[in-house]
Order: C-alpha cells, then structure tokens, then sequence
C-alpha cells in the first residue's frame, strides 16, 4: 500500500508528498511485526538506492509468502531533487541530511524533516541508502558513527558489503537523518555504494541480498537468502589515506575502485588539456586497498581523488564489489 | 593601507583564486572584518567597501591608533560572487561550513584554513553575515552563546538589536563559532538584505564597525551616537508562519511596531487572485525580519516579530 507520510501545498497548483511503500506479510498472527525501513533519495543525484527499492519489492512480490513482518520503502526523500537533477532542494540550495531531526513548527523543509522521523520511529532496522555523490565511486560500504559501533556493526556485518567504516563523531554530523534515528532508539546503516546520477545494478543486487539477509534476522523474512561477504571493517582513522589533488587539472583515472595497489603504484594522471602536458603522475602513497578513486575528471586544487585503506591484499581479497551469486535464490 | 593576498590557488582554465585582504595601521592584530563568502551576498561586499574606503581615510588623516592594525578581507570567494553562484563553483561546498579548514583536505577545507590562519589571533572578529531565508532585516549583531560570548561588547556597535543565538550542530564550522573557540571575541552583523545592495543599512553598518573600533580605542573617530542596543534571544523571537502557498503580500515593514491580530500580510490565490489567507499579528512587537521574495511556501516563517515586554 502507498502512503503519503507528509504533503504540502506548493504555491502553484502542485502538493508536495513524501510517499512510502508498506509491504506487509499475510500471516504475522498476533504477534508485533517486526519491521525494516529502507530510506534513500535524501541527495538528488544519488540514485543507486532507487533500484534497491524497486528489487526489494520485485522479490518479496514474487514470494509473498515468505513476508513474516513489514518492509517500509522510502524511494525519494527529497522528491524535487531527483526531479530536477540536485543534491540539495531546490529553491532552498540547503543539504537535507544536515536538516534533521527537524521541527514541526519549523519551515517547510524542517516541518517535512520532522514528519519523516515521525513516520520512521518504531523501525526495528532503518537502511539510508546514498551513492556518493557525481565525484566519486564508492565500494558498497556501510559508515558508521564510532558512538553507535556497538549497535550497528552486528546489522552491518549482515548487510553483504565490502567495507564497514568505523569514523569518528562530528558535530555536523548530528543533523543527519541517521545520527536523529539512531539516537531515537532506531538502529540506522548509513550505506553508500556507486556514483551519483547513475546505478550499478550489481552493487544494488549485492546490497538487495543484504537486506533480505537482515531481514531474515529480524524475523521479517522466511524464505531463502544468500550467504554474505564479510566485510572489511576499519576502526582506525589512521588506516585511511585521503588522496587530494595537488594542483588544479583534468584527471585522466588508470585504475578501478576495488584495486589494491602497492606503494608507489600509478592510479592516473592529472594533465593539463590547454597546454598538453601532464601536470602530475598520481601515485599511491602506501600500499592498500582503493576503495574510493575519482569519477568526475575536473580538479581543483585539494579536490579528493582517492581513498586508500592501508591493510594486506589478502584482507581485501574479492572486495571488488558486485555480486557474487549468479543464480539469485529469488 | 596594504593590499595584500592572503590565499591562492592556481586554476586550470580560470584566473588564480585570490583572497585579498586590506591591512591599516601597524602593531598587535586589533580587529578583522570579513565580508562576503557566497556568492550572492552583493550586499555584504558592498558594505565591505565601503568600510575600506572610510579606512583608508582615517588612516590618511593619522587616525589609525597606534600600534593597532586592522584587516578588511570584503571576499572570501570571488569565484562563486563572478559566476552568480551562491557555493563553492565545482562541488557546491559553503565556506562557511568549513572553518577551522584543513590545509590538506578539499578545496574549500583548505581556503577556511589558508584564510583562518591569517585572521585567528586577532582580539576582535567581525563577520558581515546572511541569512539563509530570504528577506529583509533589521541590522543587528548576533551573537553565539559559545560560552565565549561578550554581549556588552556586542552593545558597543550601537545597533538597534543585539541578538544571541544557541549554536546549532552545523553552526560548529563557521567563522563565528570558530573565531570563538580561538578566543577571538566574534560578532556577525546583518544588514538589511542579501543579494540586493541597500546602502542605508551599508551604511549603518559601516557607521556600526567604526563606532565600535572607535570605542576599543583602536581607531580615532568620532563615533555616531546609534541606539542603546536591545539584547534579545532568538528563541524569544516570535515566528509568524503561512498557512497556505501563493503570492505573498506584505503591508509592514521592518523594524515597524505592530498590535496584537493586526493583519501583517496576505496569501494570494496564483490562479483566482482571491485572498487565501490573512497573516495576522499573534503580539504585540517590533517586526525584525520581513519574507521579500513574490511567492511564499506552505508554513514557512514570513515574519519574525520581537515581543514587547508587558508591563
């Protein structure tokens, strides 16, 4: 059944609606369903989560039998957004994961805020699902606030992704969707797979396996799953090179996320197209994993072309992302 | 007065990106005025301007105290002011949500911090701020409890309003609260509006910032008489709110004093031109800030009104 968990009126003749998807299972007795909640669209330009919420859904209709609790699905939070091809709203030019939790008294964008965290307290599991952003390309990942480690790198470790970084708390970050859920009670994964504007089938695939693995745990799911990865987990904030340019130019990338690469090793160049020379050869400062490289060639000086984790091939080994079933149990 | 670059880079197919700074008098770092660091606040810039101009007068005329030297830095990010966006050109990424900046970090990171680190010691901080809704202002200063706050310096500007504002999460990586946090005692001036120049604000403002240098004994300048400032919190601050969306039509001005149901405002029908809804005055007050864009959103704050204290 589609709901509208908040509408507004816009000024010409148009309502704005954030709508949400409840697939409920035909024989939870009278027990209290559990219930996952699969949110994303937030940023406007990431759309890897549009196909995860279409394949949650296309799988669960093809065995409807199997649902033993609720499945709630958010597609797009931030409805003109997507629309209108923006990470932020539009008319506002505000970020709306810094938003949050919101205020019901608040303007418009605060009063929707607060409505969807209404609508989202009681999930026994929330999945906030972005994709970077138009820059980068991502591993599928899980991040997680160090404060909430604890509770959420057992879900995480369920989720079938490659790497589950472990950061450190930032003030900013208290405004976020995530941080305003999990301080309510409502364990919430913050995942981030892919590129902005685009979908990686086999990364939604992969992450869609996770979810009905969780499922499973949390008593929402009956039928089969897949076996999951085991991901790459870092607590150190030491292990993670960030990679910025040095100087401003059009960067030509030579390898893939998911590389692992030893001390020294090319990853691209950034070249200068006015004059036709290479500004500078882009190596690896230490040998590791690559787990984020730079889609979007344009630079700026201090732009971020990669991240590298600092652990032994054979810790990343098969951590390329993607799927690994080629026959889907589903 | 010395011209100088305070920050650089080197761009691909733009000119050189350059923070320039202006620099009066010679000794202890005595006070820092920051304008602009989105590319729609024409205002702020203006006012900045016009602040270097009556500087550099002073300063030609001898009345630059001594040992007191004063830094005027009107653009932050002249990139994003050219081009008519209001962020950071390529990732869309707001200075001021940056600071204190990491030199090795992303662009912007490393602008708040190549810029911080050439204002973060000096004893007075000034920062000519906007406001992310759209309208117009009674000039004021606003200052962040931090902990660190002076609100009897605030007072010295003479501004009509001083107004103190608990710091939200994302308020942590501005100027204000980091000038704070490095014991720079740090004050945020509004003016009037944003994208659009008023130079009688400008001017208030300008008059505002001299006045308070003046008062520090930093400058030597007759200070204008201004207001015995009225300190209010901004939770106190009442906000008048839209029932419906349409054409928005104003009849109050800022800084007018209105009567408890008077009406402040229509929402206009766009297709029938009929009223949709009355705005009216829940107190009895002074209007502070004043919706000026043609239409207006469902529930959104149009009017903020200072109460009036009862007897």
């Amino acid at each position: 059944m589609v709901e509208t968990v908040v509408s507004v009126e816009l000024p010409v003749d148009e309502t704005l609606q954030i709508q949400k998807k409840r697939l409920t299972g035909s024989d939870i007795g009278n027990r209290e369903p559990k219930r996952i909640s699969i949110v994303t669209g937030i940023h406007g330009d990431e759309l890897e989560g549009q196909y995860v919420c279409y394949e949650v859904q296309r799988r669960i209709q093809k065995h409807p039998e199997y649902l033993t609790g609720i499945v709630d699905l958010y597609p797009a939070l931030n409805p003109f957004g997507i629309d209108s091809v923006t990470r932020g709203i539009p008319a506002f030019d505000l970020d709306m994961n810094r938003i949050f939790p919101g205020s019901k008294d608040g303007d418009m964008n605060e009063y929707v805020a607060s409505e969807i965290i209404r609508d989202l307290e009681g999930s026994d599991l929330c999945m906030d699902i972005h994709a970077s952003n138009i820059y980068l390309t991502e591993v599928p990942q899980i991040r997680i606030n160090e404060i909430t480690e604890d509770v959420l790198i057992p879900y995480a470790k369920l989720s079938n992704v490659d790497f589950v970084w472990v950061h450190g708390a930032s003030t900013v970050l208290e405004s976020t969707l995530a941080f305003s859920l999990n301080s309510r009670k409502v364990p919430t994964l913050v995942v981030e797979m892919g590129v902005g504007m685009r979908i990686t089938q086999e990364y939604g695939k992969q992450l869609v396996d996770g979810i009905f693995r969780l499922m499973k745990e949390l008593g929402i799911w009956s039928g089969p799953v897949a076996n999951v990865r085991k991901p790459v987990i870092s607590r150190n904030p030491d292990e993670v090179i960030f990679l910025n340019a040095p100087e401003s130019g059009i960067f030509i990338k030579d390898k893939n996320h998911g590389s692992y690469l030893k001390r020294e090793e090319h990853i691209g160049y950034i070249v200068d197209p006015l004059n036709g020379t290479m500004l500078c050869d882009v190596t690896a400062p230490e040998s590791g994993w690559l787990f984020t490289i730079r889609e979007y060639p344009v630079l700026d000086e201090g732009s971020l072309i990669a991240r590298i984790l600092k652990v032994d091939k054979s810790e990343c080994e098969g951590h390329e992302g993607g799927s690994h079933e080629t026959e889907y149990l589903i | 007065m010395k011209q100088n670059i305070l920050f650089e880079i080197k761009a691909l197919y733009r000119d050189n990106f350059r923070v320039t700074g202006f620099s009066f008098g010679k000794g202890e770092k005595a006070a820092c005025i920051v304008g602009t660091m989105r590319g729609n606040e024409n205002q702020q810039l203006y006012a900045c301007s016009q602040l270097v101009k009556k500087l550099t007068e002073l300063e030609e005329k001898g009345k630059i105290a001594e040992g007191k030297e004063i830094l005027v830095i009107p653009c932050v990010n002249p990139y994003s002011m050219n081009i008519k966006k209001r962020f950071w050109s390529v990732d869309n990424t707001d200075i001021n949500r940056m600071f204190p900046g990491y030199s090795e970090g992303e662009t912007t990171q490393r602008i708040a911090a190549g810029v911080f680190e050439k204002i973060k010691h000096y004893q007075y901080g000034i920062q000519f701020a906007s406001f992310y809704m759209p309208g117009a202002f009674l000039p004021q200063i606003r200052v962040m409890k931090t902990g660190f706050e002076n609100v009897d310096l605030a007072k010295k500007f003479g501004l009509p309003y001083v107004v103190l504002q608990n710091p939200r999460p994302f308020d942590t990586t501005t100027l204000n609260y980091n000038w704070q946090i490095w014991e720079t005692n740090a004050f945020s001036i509004y003016t009037t509006n944003t994208s659009r120049v008023d130079k009688k604000s400008a001017r208030q403002a300008v008059d505002g910032i001299l006045t308070f240098l003046s008062k520090q004994g930093i400058i030597r300048h007759h200070p204008k008489e201004g207001y015995v400032s009225k300190v209010i919190e901004s939770c106190d601050l009442v906000s008048v709110r839209t029932k419906h969306s349409g054409f928005f039509q104003s009849f109050v001005t800022p800084g007018e004093e209105v009567d408890c149901g008077k009406v402040l405002a229509q929402i206009i029908d766009p297709y029938y031109g009929t009223v949709k809804c009355e705005i009216t005055s829940p107190v009895h007050g002074t209007v502070l800030f004043l919706h000026d864009e043609e239409m207006a959103y469902q529930n959104t704050a149009v009017i903020k009104i200072i109460p009036e204290e009862e007897d």
